[in-house]
């Protein structure tokens, strides 16, 4: 597998710079939360928390100050024992998020990881508006060699996903994985044709465990925050994937989301390869924002 | 939002200072603290935001406030000016290739940014301003991206150049650039795979093609839900290409779009165009003024003081 080295400095480079712990670095500190994304309100709040640890325990290296932060990230990114047990039972994965941050590469990727798992599996093309958005999904399924449905391009989303569930049903598939159509979410007319998709999910397949996943480009900044908060609207998100890690940027807005929003990464997207997707690790991931 | 009250807060901090005509140091300190706040909330990068509130601060202390504005107007007129500087005010047009030969663009950037997209929408405002655009399928790593490439050059009856994703970008650029005069195009745009800043092979296919091809001008796509790591790609992707300008897409979203400011910052190169949805139509002309005001959420504010 492969790691995340970044080349930006982390926050282990500014721990090192300093021999006490004063107001300068604290400022040292909170900027380099601020260059991984985590958000001004978020990086101050969990170096509040940290500065009143530090006076209870009454620590005076720096290096300490790294232990008590990483316990505390670690802390606000620990998943629940049942955040994968949707894997053991037959269910259905709605794949959500604005456009381009990797939707439909995470769905090849997952499709993968559940045929290899000897499972069978159903993808559900219901992008049929983007340009070539079935072809690129239909590719996917030949990579990971499971079966798809797919309408017309420009047809009704909630069509595809009726017919694929009704497959699923027929096939007797253990999952059934639906491509949406990227959109951003102050675009209300889109945010109501999604919110119908899920409905039909619902309604016509109430006995597959449901698991809503939306998927986060982790180049992204604050906005993603917005970004979840308008999607929980119209689904109810059971987890995160945040693509493209083995970029430079660090993703730390997952841990403003998690804090303020209660929703947890599952998945982060580490490449454009097949392979290239793994179950969320908080201590790596913590980890990895403290490397420079 | 966290900072729709910008202005609001800064009525605060001056509210209770009598107007003393002048402007102290630490009246400008705490309203440069909002300032500062603000543009990290919109994903200004941090060193951005530092070099930038320095400046300010530096103007504004001791500044005599003028008759008709308040302190608080005062200021935010002065952060507006130095956000505008910073931005730019002007327009920045494209440049053709004058005498002979086709103007070529090329279009790089991260994966997803909108290159395939911006590819096809900016061929399809040229052509109704004349031109004979041609577009080019370079992408070929990403499944389906020629297809996509296809069906949007379809929409808009521009003609795509593809040679299938078995011969490497630089000889299908090559080739295209032939059937390009066979055919009299005057106009040559070639969509590129979307690859990372850091990814020595892809940044090296891309020397390569601009070494060889010499287009007019490398445009970077750049998302503008990007976070503090924009400077960083677009430092990376301008040392190692050299970007002419830059296109920032997605900001119909509701965005601040910081990563505007910083990718100029940081590379000192004009911003063309803003994507502005989904249809191949939404493509407009950038215009930095207005982006300064949406950085900082208080484009009402500033009509008013325009105004006074
Ligand atoms: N480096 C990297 N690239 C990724 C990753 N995941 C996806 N990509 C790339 O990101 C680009 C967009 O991916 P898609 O899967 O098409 O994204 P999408 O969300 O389905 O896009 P739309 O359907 O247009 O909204 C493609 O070039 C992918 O190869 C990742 O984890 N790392
Ligand atoms: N809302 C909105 N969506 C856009 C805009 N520009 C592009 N998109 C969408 O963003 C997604 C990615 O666009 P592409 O043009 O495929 O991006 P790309 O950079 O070519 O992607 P790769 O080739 O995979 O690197 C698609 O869903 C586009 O429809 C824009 O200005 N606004
Ligand atoms: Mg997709
Ligand atoms: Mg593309």
């Amino acid at each position: 597998t492969k790691t995340r080295d970044n080349i930006l400095g982390g926050v282990d480079q500014v721990l090192s710079g300093f021999s006490s712990i004063d107001e300068d670095f604290y400022e040292e500190l909170e900027e380099a939360l601020i260059m991984a994304d985590f958000g001004v309100h978020t990086a101050l709040r969990i170096l509040s928390d940290i500065k009143v640890k530090v006076k209870e325990q009454h620590i005076k290296d720096p290096m300490e100050v790294k232990n008590l932060l990483k316990e505390e990230l670690m802390e606000i990114m620990h998943l629940s024992d049942d955040a994968y047990i949707f894997e053991e039972k037959k269910s259905v994965i709605l794949i959500i998020g604005v456009n381009g941050v990797g939707k439909t590469t995470t769905i090849g990727k997952l499709a993968m990881r559940y045929k290899a798992q000897g499972k069978k599996v159903v993808l559900a093309a219901a992008d049929t508006f983007r340009a070539a958005a079935i072809e690129q999904l239909t590719e996917w399924s030949n990579r990971a060699n499971v079966d798809i449905v797919a309408g017309q391009a420009n047809s009704d989303p909630g069509a595809v996903v009726y017919d694929a569930v009704f497959a699923a049903k027929a096939r007797k598939a253990d999952m059934l994985i639906c491509d949406t159509a990227g959109r951003l979410h102050n675009k209300k007319n889109l945010m109501d044709e999604l919110g119908k998709i899920n409905k039909i999910i619902d309604r016509e397949y109430p006995e597959a465990h449901k698991e809503v996943l939306l998927v986060l480009d982790s180049t992204t900044g604050q906005n993603a925050l917005q970004q979840a908060k308008q999607f929980k609207e119209v689904a109810n998100i059971t987890g995160i994937v945040l693509t493209k890690l083995d970029g430079t940027a660090k993703g730390g807005i997952a841990i403003a989301i998690q804090s303020e929003l209660n929703l947890s990464v599952k998945f982060i997207g580490v490449g454009e390869g097949i392979d290239d997707l793994q179950d969320f690790n908080p201590e790596e991931f913590v980890e990895a924002l403290f490397k420079q | 939002m966290a900072f729709e009250s910008l202005s609001d807060k800064f009525q605060n901090i001056f509210n209770n200072l009598k107007k003393k005509g002048k402007l102290s140091e630490a009246d400008v300190k705490a309203a440069m603290r909002e300032v500062k706040m603000a543009l990290l909330e919109a994903d200004v990068n941090f060193k951005v935001v530092k070099d930038f509130v320095n400046a300010v601060k530096e103007r504004a202390i001791g500044d005599e406030v003028m008759e008709s504005l308040t302190p608080g107007q005062h200021v935010i007129k002065i952060v507006n000016e130095e956000m505008v500087a910073l931005m730019g005010s002007d327009e920045s047009e494209l440049t053709f290739t004058t005498g002979g030969g086709p103007t070529i663009y090329m279009m790089v950037g991260l994966q997803g940014a909108g290159k395939t997209t911006t590819s096809a929408k900016l061929a399809g405002l040229l052509k109704k301003k004349g031109k004979k655009p041609l577009l080019v399928a370079c992408d070929i790593y990403r499944p389906a991206a020629i297809k996509q490439l296809q069906v949007v050059g379809e929409q808009l009856s521009i003609p795509v150049f593809s040679m299938g994703n078995q011969n490497k970008p630089i000889d299908i650029a090559k080739a295209a650039l032939e059937h390009g005069s066979k055919n009299h195009h005057d106009l040559i745009i070639l969509d590129t795979a979307g690859r990372l800043h850091i990814d020595e092979t892809m940044m090296d296919e891309l020397i390569e093609l601009k070494e060889v091809i010499k287009p007019k001008e490398t445009l970077l796509v750049v998302d503008a839900m990007t976070g503090q790591d924009a400077v960083h790609v677009a430092e990376l992707f301008n040392e190692k290409i050299g970007v002419d300008g830059v296109i920032l897409t997605k900001l119909d979203g509701d965005t601040r779009g910081g990563a505007a400011l910083s990718v100029k910052a940081v590379t000192q190169k004009p911003i063309k165009f803003a994507g502005m949805g989904e249809k191949l139509s939404d493509l407009e002309v950038f215009y930095p003024e207005r982006m300064a005001s949406r950085i900082l959420g208080m484009g009402d504010v500033l009509t008013l003081i325009e105004k006074a």
